[in-house]
C-alpha cells in the first residue's frame, strides 16, 4: 500500500473564518470517495491570509500550495492530481518559493504553518525546546544577559528592553515571583499573537519557561482575550501535553527545576491589555490602571515581582537562547534589533503576516507585499500601531519600520499592525471613532480620559456639522493637550494622536459638509 | 417559534436571592470549585456565564458571600467587563467587529444592515429570541474583514449577503 499523502489545511482562526474547515471536510470526503490515501494535517497558517484557505500537498518535490480554495474546487483538484503537485488554476507552486513568504525573515514565526501545532515531537524536530535546553544549563543572570544582548524590546507596544525588565525582576528578592504573558491583543489590525498561539503554542510555553528560569519565577499565567477561542483551545491542549511530557511542572526535563502555567480568559476590556490593569484583572478586580511606581517587576501580581511580556516578546526568546544573542541582534537597525511580525490589514489586497527585520519601509510593505488596496483605489491613509497610533498620509510612507523613526514622525509601531484605508475614508469619522473608542474603553480613573473623550466626540460632531469650525478646532486641540498631559496611561494619553494626525494631515475632511464628504 | 422573550434582570432586585434552583446550584458549584484559586472572581463569573449564558443579578449576593467580598465589589467587577451580561441573551450571540481594520472594508455598512435585518440595536435580542446582537472590538481577523463572531466561531469577509446566510443558519440550528 502506498503511503498516504499529507495534505495540510490550516486550522488558524482566519483560515477557518473563510472556510478552511469545510474545505478540509471536502478533501476528506473526496479522498474517501476515490479511495485516495490522504492524511489531513491541520497546520497553522503561513500568513498569506488573502490566499486562505491555502492547502498544501506534501509531494516528493516538496510542499505545493493551492488557494484560495472553496469546497467546490476540491474534485477538480483531485482530477488535476494535486496530491502529486499537479497543475491547476489555483496552484501557487512550491510554498516556500511564494515571493510573499520567501522575502520574509522568519525567526519568531519560523515554525508557524509547518506542522500540526500541537505535535510536540514535530516541535522538537523543528528546533523546539533547544532554547530551553540551553537555558537549563545557564545561571539566571546568564539567561538575562543573553536576552539583554539580543536587543529584544517588548513587542506589546511600549518597546521596553526585555532584558532590563527581567534583570529588575531577577534582582528583586521574594518568596514567589510570576511570569505573566499579555495575550490580550486588543489593537485593531493585529493578530500576530493569535497566529503564534494557534500556530506554535509550544514556542510561547518555552519562552515563558525560560523567563521563569531567568528571574526565579515558578508560576506563569497567560491572560488571553475571550475573542480568541481557537487560541484558547490550542493553548489548553499544549499546556497539558507539555506537562505530560515534562516540559512544564515540578521537574523540568528531569533537572528538578519547577515551572508551571495556567490560562486566564479576559472579558472584553481593551484596557486590560495595559499591564497594571491586566494584573488587577488577574487578581479578580475591575481592570483599573495602577499608579507606577512600583514597577510590576518589583511589585506586580499579588504584590510579587512579576515579569509581564507580550506573546511575541516571549516567543522570540527561545530562538535567542538557541541561536545566540548576536544572531538575533544582527537583524534590524539602530536600536530596533531583530525582526517584527508585521500585520497587513484592512483595505489591502494581500493581507497577512510579514515577519521582517526592522528597516523595511512602510511603502514596501504596502505595495510590494500588500499589493496596494483591496478595493483597487488609491491608499489614502494608514494607521500603524493600533487604535492609539497616528494616521499617516502618503507623504510618510517612506518611513522605516523602526521604533525611533516612527516616534520621530509622531507615530508608533506598537504591536506592528498596519491598517489600510483607501480614498473613500472619511478621516473626520476616524477621528471621531478614536474618541468614541476611548470613551467606551476608559477605565474611568482619570477625568481627561473618561470625560474628555466623550467631549471629544461632541466637539468633532459640531466641527463636522460646520458649527463655528475655527472655534471647535481650537477646542479639540485644547482637549487633546489636556488628555495628553492629564492621563495616567496611554489610552487617554495617546488617543489624541490619531485625532490630531487626522486633523493635521486631512483637514479638508473636517471642513466639508457631510453630504459632499462621500467620495464614492 | 414559541420561545419566550428574554427575561430582564432588574438590578434593584440583585440583593434578593430569587435564583431558580438550577442557577443557584450552578453558582454555588462554580464558587466551590474555583474560590481557592487566586483572583477567583473572574473565572467564577466566566464559569457561571458559560453554564447559564449570563450571570443573573440575583447570583451576586451569593457569589459575594462565598468569596467573602461585598456585593458592591462583585457588582463592580461584573459591570466593568463588556463581556459579562446580567440579562439572558438569545439562543445565539452575534458580535460584529466595529474596529478600524473592519471599518476600512465596510463594517459600518454591515452594522447598519445587521441592525435593520435583525430589528434590534446593540445588546438587543430579536423578537423570536434567536439572536442577541453585540459589538466587539477586533477579532484578530483584520486581514479578512468585515468580521463577525457567532457564539464561538468567527466569520470573515462578511458582506450583507453572507450576513443573512449566517443569521439564517443560526436561526435554524437549535
Ligand atoms: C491601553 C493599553 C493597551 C495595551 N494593550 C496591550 C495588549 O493588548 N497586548 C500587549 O502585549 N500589550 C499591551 N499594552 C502594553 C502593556 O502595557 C505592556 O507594555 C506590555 O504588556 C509589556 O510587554 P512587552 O514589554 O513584552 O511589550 C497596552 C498598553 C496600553 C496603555
Ligand atoms: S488614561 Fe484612561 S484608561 Fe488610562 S488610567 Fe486614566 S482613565 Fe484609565
Ligand atoms: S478589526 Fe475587525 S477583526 Fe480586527
Amino acid at each position: 500500500m502506498s503511503a498516504a499523502t499529507i495534505v495540510y489545511v490550516p486550522a488558524d482562526a482566519s483560515a477557518v473564518a473563510v472556510g478552511a474547515d469545510v474545505v478540509a471536510a471536502a478533501i476528506h470526503a473526496e479522498a474517501a470517495r476515490r479511495g485516495a490515501p490522504v492524511r489531513i494535517v491541520r497546520n497553522g497558517s503561513r500568513g498569506l491570509l488573502w490566499l486562505e484557505p491555502l492547502v498544501e500537498a506534501d509531494t516528493p518535490a516538496g510542499r505545493i500550495a493551492y488557494g484560495p480554495l472553496t469546497p467546490g474546487d476540491v474534485p477538480g483538484l483531485f482530477d488535476a492530481g494535486f496530491l502529486g503537485g499537479g497543475a491547476h488554476r489555483l496552484c501557487l507552486g512550491p510554498t516556500a518559493q511564494i515571493p510573499y513568504l520567501k522575502q520574509q525573515e522568519r525567526l519568531t514565526f519560523a515554525r508557524v504553518g509547518l506542522t500540526d501545532p500541537l505535535d510536540l515531537d514535530a516541535y522538537r524536530a523543528h528546533g523546539g525546546f533547544r532554547g530551553l535546553d540551553t537555558a537549563l544549563d545557564l545561571e539566571p543572570a546568564g539567561i538575562v544577559e543573553r536576552v539583554t544582548a539580543s536587543g529584544l524590546r517588548g513587542r506589546g507596544g511600549a518597546a521596553f528592553p526585555a532584558g532590563i525588565k527581567w534583570k529588575t525582576a531577577l534582582d528583586a528578592a521574594a518568596d514567589q515571583k510570576y511570569v505573566v504573558c499579555n495575550a490580550d491583543e486588543g489593537d485593531s489590525g493585529t493578530f500576530s499573537d493569535r497566529m503564534l498561539m494557534e500556530g506554535d503554542p509550544y514556542a510561547l510555553i518555552e519562552g515563558m519557561t525560560i523567563a521563569g528560569l531567568a528571574v526565579g519565577a515558578t508560576r506563569g499565567t497567560i491572560y488571553l482575550r475571550f475573542e480568541y477561542p481557537h487560541a484558547r483551545r490550542a493553548l489548553e491542549r499544549a499546556i497539558e501535553t507539555a506537562r505530560e511530557r515534562g516540559y512544564l511542572g515540578e521537574n523540568l526535563r528531569g533537572t528538578g527545576r519547577r515551572f508551571d502555567l495556567d490560562l486566564r480568559i479576559g472579558a472584553g476590556a481593551y484596557i486590560c491589555g495595559e499591564e497594571t490593569s491586566l494584573l488587577e484583572s488577574l487578581e479578580g478586580k475591575r481592570g483599573q490602571v495602577r499608579f507606577k511606581p512600583p514597577l510590576p517587576a518589583i511589585s506586580g501580581l499579588f504584590g510579587k515581582p512579576t515579569v509581564i511580556n507580550n506573546v511575541i516578546t516571549l516567543a522570540s526568546v527561545p530562538i535567542i537562547l538557541d541561536r545566540g544573542a548576536e544572531y538575533y541582534r544582527d537583524f534590524g537597525l539602530g536600536r530596533s534589533r531583530g525582526t517584527l511580525p508585521i500585520q497587513l490589514t484592512g483595505n489591502i489586497r494581500h493581507g497577512g503576516l510579514v515577519e521582517k527585520a526592522f528597516g523595511t519601509t512602510l511603502r514596501e510593505l504596502l505595495y510590494d507585499f500588500g499589493g496596494g488596496s483591496r478595493s483597487g483605489r488609491p491608499i489614502r491613509a494608514v494607521q500603524v500601531g493600533g487604535p492609539l497610533g497616528a494616521y499617516l498620509p502618503e507623504s510618510q510612507f517612506d518611513t522605516k519600520i523602526d521604533y525611533e523613526a516612527f516616534a520621530a514622525i509622531g507615530g508608533m509601531l506598537g504591536h506592528g499592525g498596519i491598517v489600510v484605508f483607501d480614498d473613500t475614508v472619511d478621516m473626520a469619522a476616524q477621528a471621531r471613532y478614536a474618541m468614541e473608542f476611548c470613551a467606551i474603553e476608559s477605565c474611568g480613573k482619570c477625568t481627561p480620559c473618561r470625560i474628555g473623550s466623550t467631549r471629544g466626540v461632541e466637539v468633532i460632531d459640531r466641527l463636522r456639522a460646520g458649527e463655528d469650525p475655527a472655534k471647535q478646532e481650537a477646542l479639540l486641540r485644547d482637549l487633546c493637550d489636556t488628555m495628553i498631559d492629564g492621563s495616567l496611561c496611554a489610552l487617554g494619553g495617546l488617543t489624541p494622536y490619531p485625532v490630531r494626525s487626522a486633523l493635521n494631515h486631512f483637514p479638508e475632511d473636517f471642513r466639508k459638509p457631510a453630504a459632499a464628504r462621500r467620495r464614492g | 417559534m414559541t420561545t419566550p422573550a428574554p427575561t430582564r434582570a432588574n438590578p434593584d432586585r440583585s440583593d434578593r436571592t430569587d435564583l431558580d434552583a438550577a442557577a443557584r446550584e450552578t453558582t454555588l458549584a462554580a464558587c466551590a470549585r474555583l474560590k481557592d484559586s487566586p483572583g477567583a472572581l473572574l473565572p467564577i463569573l466566566h464559569a457561571i456565564q458559560d453554564a447559564l449564558s449570563y450571570v443573573p443579578g440575583a447570583a451576586v449576593p451569593l457569589i459575594a458571600r462565598e468569596l467573602n467580598l461585598s456585593r458592591a465589589e462583585v457588582h463592580g467587577v461584573l459591570s466593568f467587563y463588556h463581556y459579562f451580561r446580567t440579562e439572558k441573551p438569545g439562543r445565539r450571540v452575534l458580535r460584529i467587529c466595529r474596529a478600524e481594520a473592519c471599518q476600512s472594508v465596510g463594517a459600518a455598512a454591515l452594522e447598519a444592515h445587521a441592525k435593520r435585518r435583525l430589528g434590534v440595536d446593540y445588546h438587543g435580542t430579536t423578537a423570536d429570541g434567536a439572536i442577541t446582537l453585540e459589538a466587539v472590538y477586533c477579532l484578530g481577523n483584520c486581514a479578512l474583514g468585515p468580521s463577525v463572531m457567532i457564539d464561538d466561531s468567527i466569520e470573515g469577509r462578511v458582506d450583507a449577503q453572507r450576513f443573512d446566510e449566517i443569521v439564517a443558519r443560526a436561526r435554524s440550528a437549535r
